[in-house]
């Protein structure tokens, strides 16, 4: 049978960002895939060599606006490793808690990419509603709806009052309600969402952990694995018990995705309940020097950022390792053998962040 | 007011495309056609098609892969055509100014009738700039 080529992207109606496929196809079944990259690159990686390591904190917030405070944060532990400061613990509570927010906001976006991908616009419609809720707690607590700018190296620039506390409670248990009622639900037992995902890109756990597959992609496959388990910031104070799926399929990504939802906005209130008083941020007197990792789970998986310091204000080298690049491999084995139509929605359930992935 | 502007200007419908962005500018121009902010009461609607679109709005800096589909999209828009650009980045480079893959601001590849600023730019600021965009609609006549 003779063999088509279609172009998926740059610019297509479902994704807000350049996505770019090249299908082959016989008849309707997609039988090869190539990803095309570059359309988002700047160089990030570079021009943080050319600013200072406190300066960098503003760029490296817009490595992507969605998962900014994350970004920030491997950022910002990375260098108080090279500079032996440690983030006092008022700051390490307050870092879980806007981690937090950027996760429930992340999901709650993706989600309804999702049920927007499918036609399903009042799910989609509820989801963002639910999820300016998230956005309100965000201007109120760091001053901004989407860049939350207030992770810094040694602890963070804002504090959050006792009655700002208690707003944020009482908001984020609507949020709950809102939840529980009209989005997880949906997404759990509706016929559609069930028809239009399950069994569709199917990733099997062998195959997810040999092609290295992070975050909500490799739990959907039943692979246990979390970063938040290491304890970084204050997640070693909190339990967190990875939200595991096994079918391995676009559901089983989806199902990951509202369970561990849920988590994170009950980890926000916990982290309200249990920080303790201080002080959030201590002086950094030195320059960064050495080399160190520093991990994250961030809503779409482990960010691995390599930091390298030579005692000068300038940083040598800064690597990002984002979610969704390690995630692509994942995708193109999950692609031959789907139809076409279902190529937005196989390649939303891996939740891509091409801002992230090109830099 | 004849049809055809009155059309144009109380039915705009939108074509969204990210440059370098970093997302931020792009997840509030989906806050606005949501609910809270909920631009389609101005019969404002989000297009995928170009060939469609009056408004083109456009985040994130030019670069040297993506200007030509930048160029491709603008062109394939049907005249009366505007260019809203939204955030700072898209609007001078701003935070990647020195980056070494970026060319600077959109109107260094296309030409812009409104810049929107902000980082992110709020929805507030995204919907006043795209009004401010349908006066020159209004202005350019049939
Ligand atoms: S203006 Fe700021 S928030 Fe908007 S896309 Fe550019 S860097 Fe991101």
């Amino acid at each position: 049978m003779a063999r088509t080529a279609i172009p998926f992207g740059p610019q297509h109606p479902v994704f807000p960002e350049p996505v770019h496929l090249k299908l082959e196809l016989e008849d309707e079944t997609v039988v090869g895939v190539t990803p095309v990259i570059g359309y988002m690159h700047r160089g990030i990686e570079k021009a943080a060599e050319l600013k200072t390591f406190r300066q960098n904190v503003f760029l490296i917030e817009r490595i992507c606006g969605i998962c900014s405070f994350m970004h920030s944060l491997a950022y910002c532990q990375g260098v108080e490793a090279l500079t032996d400061v440690e983030a006092p613990p008022r700051a390490r509570f307050l870092r879980v808690f806007w981690s937090e927010l950027s996760r429930s906001h992340s999901h709650l976006l993706t989600l309804g990419l999702l049920a927007d991908a499918m036609g399903f616009e009042s799910l989609f419609m509820q989801c963002w509603r639910a999820r300016e809720i998230v956005l309100d707690i965000s201007e109120m607590t760091a001053g901004h709806r989407i860049i939350q700018s207030t992770c810094s190296v040694g602890g963070v620039r804002r504090d959050i009052n006792s009655e700002m506390a208690k707003e944020v409670d009482a908001r984020l248990r609507a949020l709950q309600e809102m939840l529980d009622r009209s989005i997880s639900p949906v997404f759990l037992h509706d016929y559609t969402i069930n028809r239009r995902t399950e069994g569709k890109g199917i990733v099997p756990k062998e195959q997810a952990e040999l092609l290295g597959a992070v975050g909500p992609t490799a739990r959907g496959s039943g692979v246990t694995v979390d970063i938040r388990q290491t304890g970084y910031a204050a997640y070693s104070d909190l339990s967190i018990d990875p939200v595991v799926e096994t079918a391995g399929d676009s559901y089983a990504r989806t199902k990951v995705r509202v369970r561990e939802l849920s988590r994170s906005v009950e980890l926000v209130r916990e982290v309200l309940a249990m920080m303790p008083a201080g002080e959030i941020l201590v002086a950094v007197s030195n320059y960064p020097e050495g080399e160190t990792v520093s991990r994250v789970e961030q809503p779409r998986g482990e960010e691995i950022m390599y930091l390298k310091g030579n005692s000068t204000n300038y940083l040598e080298r800064v690597r990002v390792r984002t979610p969704t690049f390690a995630n692509i491999p994942a995708l193109l084995g999950m692609l031959p053998g789907c139809e076409l139509a279902d190529v937005p929605i196989i390649t939303l359930s891996i939740d891509p962040c091409i801002g992230c992935t090109e830099r | 007011m004849d049809i055809l502007t009155r059309s144009r200007t109380k039915s705009p419908w939108l074509l969204h495309y990210s440059c370098g962005s970093c997302n931020g500018c792009d997840i509030e121009i989906l806050a606005a056609l949501t609910p809270l902010y909920d631009v389609e009461r101005f019969g404002i609607v989000n297009m995928g098609n170009p060939k469609h679109a009056d408004v083109l709005l456009v985040t994130g800096p030019a670069n040297w892969r993506n200007y030509r589909v930048l160029r491709n999209i603008y062109d394939q828009m049907p005249e009366p055509k505007l260019v809203v650009v939204v955030g700072v980045c898209g609007s001078t480079g701003g935070v990647f100014d020195k980056c070494p893959n970026t060319l600077g601001g959109i109107d260094t590849v296309i030409p812009v009738d409104v810049y929107i600023p902000g980082c992110a730019a709020r929805p507030e600021a995204i919907i006043d700039g795209v009004v401010l965009a349908l006066g020159k609609l209004e202005a350019y006549g049939t």
